[in-house]
């Protein structure tokens, strides 16, 4: 099987080098998309190309030159919401050889958390760098709890995207120009940035990143290396950040060194003195949302003599790196290993990354004193590339409930505007995100979504076998190369593009100039299972 | 310390094929058997004996039932001949308490022994009743080291059934002025229950008895069904006597413990069979409803050593109006023991609607000592909560032919994955015994609490249950 790559039509680009933050299309890499619509064309069809012109999607297709239609393009169809403007195409063709409907497979397709919807919309996203056409939902999943039944209360006025987009009389393949990134009078004036470092002491540069979002730790051996280069590559592109993980900082990304996180873990592994002074900032793992409190285990067959060599142990043998870390019992020795870091690399920032245990509060606190500059919460929905369905489901709690906790505590414990505080364990959309800000966070980490951005179907068989068939959590040669660099990093920078845009809309909607005037400002959230909640 | 507690798990692969969740549909009379086919790219094999099985009768074609379902032979294919269905035999299994997730799991751990681990996040809902309302907690960093997932420090997943004595009594000389009452340390917090209610045919008490033997732990047989057969596994065996039934004397000095429904003359009946058999438990079966606490406090206070506190299948006092979950109620009944300080005078054992290994930790949260499970055991030597047994049908998996050996061994590995979780769990929490997990709410977090001390500030109050209904 050939894999489809996408031909970036530009000059080749030097893969070294910090690619632009431009938003170029991003196709899928397969022969057969997946849309939420199927579009069956029998073998009635005389050709006679009506259904071209009447779709305003591009779904219907037959090349110049060629007698007959190709596929029928599914992922582009927006089903029965042209209907509503007389452009439903079976209903136009002369000898009824068109069908439309749901697709079948759009019903075998993800979860609660991860509906279908999500993931057709965060592969449109990450296609086109614009927010999804037609219905698909790209706000919310349907979980039934915690950011799915939170919405923001907008003023009256202010119509959504949502509303605004989709099938009207006028050709829209993308949402109004208005709202594309870099045209728009908005998009220059409403602000997305925040400060890594809000502390007092004026000892350490002041980072700041262009979107509140950066890409949460995925070791060398969990995902292949073209995902974390091409994870590096767009997260530099948009002036942020991505994280190695634990095991190991791959030479390939060290051209992206600005804007790539180490992480010290408790296995140290591939932690070296060279790899934490190339930091701009320095990430503490202590436990990890998905598996809180149990730590990680690398069997034996996937410590190939690449990962070995990168993590500094030996071919075949299993690693654990174990919880706790074992020499950190307290604060203070916790302040002992940052104080370590910080005199090894005078200019890092330290993130500390904790999960989300009922005294997640005071956790935060204490990394504070010990001289953090970023808290990092890991709620227990985040994903990971192994773990118990035990430990996913049930140990600590949803990222929801511990952001407006950690939030106030710092609050009446004075210190909040010194640190930054950062939330991943379940956000998969802008509209989580921008949750998670209102509820307190400074900013959020993702990790899940990009790679769905990748064409990730959470099919969650990233640990067996051979590793994620479709080459995205792998280390497999041949399953690494079903997807191309450049091509990965475009879909990220569109995701992030497509996520910019929905971060403007909803600051402008609330007539505010900068994402940092979002934080904490709870009371433009509404809960529909509470009684705040009103009907707009 | 003592000899670590070992169970030892071996593959046993299903009788029956299995009930996958995906399957792939092809429209192969369009295929034109071109040399690119996807099908050999499966990473995982799905399509490789696929020729050879169609041309057989009886053979089944794997991928309908073990696609992994990563789509990329349906994403691939040149003609587009492929496509994705859920499996409707998937869809129908059991019901919505048994619901297929849940049987294809306990399959998949009475196959393997292994714990059921995956790639990516959570996928289920945010919360839901029962013990879907609660999360474990966890210890971030302030905690001793607790390492005994990895097998390095030892967790202890023993329990004692009986009472234990708050103080001991001396006589004049010294002496202890009477023996203290007999215990019985099960190495695994979870028991068999009777599975009499069940219509399972008698082969799976035999399996359930055999497991229970090679375990250390106890299988509950009704006394009507005491055969013969059984006899090799008594010290399993925990005979279920009705009212007025009395237990043969074969029996009544092999088996460690017996269970009689509760009645006004429990303690006079406690007191006939412990002179009987002085080293013998008696446990008492009371129904879960709303009286429960109060009837466990004078039990207790009569000298009763062990309870046993049923719900119905689906884990619910067994009343008609609002009936609450065992969760609830076990931890009604647990405070009020600790309120009359008599907690560790009586055993608490809770059955009924325990699915997974969450639910048994979940449960000894709540104040259980020990759980008991009944539907898990067909489940896991493949029923597939059909019914048809009730309603006199043949059994589509062929239950009452199984062979005991092999049964044996998959109710093994259930119960070796099961322990395997609660150590997951138990390590999370830096806990290194089970028995101190009895009770311990503040290693966990229930929904109404989390609630209202994260949202209640921001969002104000709680819609009832039906205002919420409306609002969707």
């Amino acid at each position: 099987m050939k894999t489809e790559q996408l031909e970036i039509t530009t000059e080749q680009e030097r893969l070294d080098a910090i690619p632009e933050r431009k938003v170029r299309a991003a196709p899928t890499r397969y022969r057969n998309p997946v849309g939420k619509y199927k579009v069956w064309r029998s073998n009635a069809c005389i050709q006679c190309g009506k259904c071209m012109q009447v779709c305003l999607y591009g779904v219907h297709i037959k090349p110049q030159g060629y007698p007959r239609f190709l596929p029928p393009r599914d992922d582009l169809c927006q089903g029965f919401k042209c209907k509503e403007i007389g452009r439903f195409c079976p209903d136009h063709c002369p000898v009824g050889a068109l069908r439309v409907d749901l697709s079948p497979m759009y019903e075998s397709l993800g979860d609660y958390r991860w509906t279908a919807d999500l993931i057709l919309s965060t592969w449109r996203m990450a296609e086109t760098g614009q927010i999804p056409d037609g219905d698909l939902e790209y706000e919310i999943g349907a979980s039934g709890g915690g950011f799915d039944r939170i919405r923001f209360r907008f003023p009256q006025a202010s119509g959504s995207l949502h509303e605004n987009r989709g099938a009207g009389d006028v050709p829209q393949a993308s949402p109004p120009a208005s709202l594309q990134h870099g045209q728009d009078a908005h998009a220059t004036e409403v602000s997305t940035a925040i400060d890594l470092n809000r502390r007092k002491e004026n000892d350490r540069p002041r980072i700041q990143i262009d979107i509140p979002v950066y890409g949460g730790g995925m070791s060398f051996g969990s995902v292949s290396p073209i995902t974390m280069l091409a994870r590096a590559r767009a997260c530099a592109a948009w002036n942020t950040f991505s994280c190695t993980g634990e095991g190991g900082y791959p030479e390939r990304l060290v051209p992206f060194k600005d804007h790539v996180i180490t992480q010290v873990a408790t296995g140290l592994f591939g932690v070296r003195e060279e790899t934490i002074q190339r930091a701009r900032i320095v990430e503490f793992k202590y436990a990890q949302g998905a598996k809180p409190g149990l730590g990680g285990h690398l069997l034996g067959d996937k410590v190939t003599p690449a990962v070995a060599a990168m993590r500094e142990t030996v071919t075949g043998n299993a690693l654990f790196s174990p919880f706790p870390f074992h020499s950190v019992y307290s604060v203070e020795d916790h302040k002992k290993h940052v104080d370590w870091v910080k005199q090894m690399n005078p200019r890092a920032l330290i993130a500390v990354k904790v999960s989300t245990p009922v005294d997640v509060d005071m956790v935060a606190v204490g990394s504070y004193y010990a001289g953090a500059h970023i808290i990092h919460l890991d709620g227990s929905y985040g994903g990971t590339g192994a773990a118990p369905d035990i430990a996913k489901k049930n140990i600590a709690m949803p990222i929801e409930y511990a952001i407006p906790r950690v939030h106030a505590f710092l609050q009446a414990e004075g210190i909040r505007d010194e640190i930054t505080l950062v939330a991943s364990g379940g956000i998969r959309t802008a509209y989580d995100a921008a949750k998670a800000i209102a509820l307190g966070a400074d900013g959020v980490v993702i990790g899940t979504t990009e790679l769905v951005a990748l064409g990730c179907i959470r099919c969650g068989n990233c640990e067996s076998g051979r590793g994620c068939a479709r080459g995205i959590a792998t280390t497999d040669d041949k399953l690494v190369q079903k997807m191309a660099l450049p091509w990965a990093t475009q879909r990220l920078i569109n995701l992030f593009n497509a996520w910019h845009i929905q971060f403007v809309d909803i600051l402008s909607r609330f007539g505010m100039k900068s994402i940092t005037e979002l934080r904490g400002r709870t009371d433009l959230l509404m809960h529909l299972d509470y009684d705040n909640h009103t009907e707009k | 310390m003592p000899k670590k507690y070992h169970i030892s798990t071996r593959p046993a692969p299903p009788r029956f094929r299995r009930v996958g969740k995906f399957g792939i549909v092809d429209r192969r009379e369009d295929c034109s058997a071109c040399h690119n086919c996807v099908k050999r790219e499966c990473i995982y094999d799905c399509y490789k004996d696929e020729d050879s099985r169609l041309r057989k009768v009886d053979a089944y074609v794997d991928y309908l039932y073990e696609c992994k379902s990563c789509l990329s032979c349906v994403q691939s294919c040149t003609k587009g001949l492929l496509s994705r269905r859920v499996n409707p035999e998937y869809r129908v299994l059991g019901n919505d308490f048994w619901t297929p997730e849940i049987i294809s799991k306990t399959w998949y751990q009475a196959e393997t022994g292994k714990i059921p681990v995956s790639g990516a996040g959570y996928g289920g809902p945010f919360s839901g009743p029962g013990f879907d309302s609660m999360w474990t907690d966890m210890s971030e960093i302030v905690r001793p080291t607790r390492d005994g997932i990895h097998g390095r420090e030892y967790i202890s997943t023993s329990v004692d059934i009986g009472r234990k004595m708050p103080r001991l009594h001396f006589d004049g000389n010294g002496g202890l002025q009477d023996a203290p009452p007999p215990l019985l340390e099960v190495p695994l917090p979870v028991i068999f229950d009777s599975l009499y209610e069940l219509g399972v045919p008698q082969s799976i008490a035999l399996a359930a008895a055999g497991a229970a033997k090679r375990l250390g732990n106890l299988s509950l047989v009704p006394s009507s069904d005491l055969t013969e057969s059984l006899m090799p596994f008594a010290e399993a065996i925990v005979p279920e006597l009705d009212d007025g039934t009395r237990l043969d004397d074969l029996w009544l000095n092999r088996v460690r413990m017996v269970e009689i429904p509760d009645g006004a003359d429990v303690a006079q009946r406690l007191k006939a069979l412990k002179r009987a058999n002085p080293s013998l438990l008696v446990a008492v079966r009371l129904p879960l409803n709303r009286g429960s606490a109060d009837r466990v406090l004078e039990l207790a206070r009569q000298g009763i050593e062990v309870v046993h506190l049923y719900g119905d299948r689906r884990g619910q006092e067994r009343e008609d109006v609002h009936p609450r979950h065992i969760s609830r109620v076990t931890r009604e009944v647990h405070l009020a023991l600790v309120g009359d300080r008599i907690r560790d005078e009586v055993t608490l054992i809770a059955s009924g609607g325990i699915a997974m290994a969450e639910h048994m930790a979940k449960e000894i949260i709540c104040g259980a000592d020990l759980v008991g499970i009944d539907m898990s055991v067909p489940i896991a030597l493949e029923c597939r909560v059909c019914d048809s047994c009730k309603t006199g049908l043949a059994c589509p998996v062929e239950l009452e032919t199984i062979d005991l050996k092999y049964a044996t061994q998959r109710l093994m590995n259930l119960m070796g994955a099961w322990r395997s979780q609660l150590l997951e769990v138990l390590g999370a929490m830096g806990i290194r015994d089970v028995r101190r997990l009895r009770g311990e709410v503040g290693r966990c977090m229930f929904f109404e609490d989390l609630e209202r001390e994260s949202f209640g500030p921001i969002f104000g109050r709680r819609k009832t249950e039906t205002q919420a209904m409306v609002a969707v």
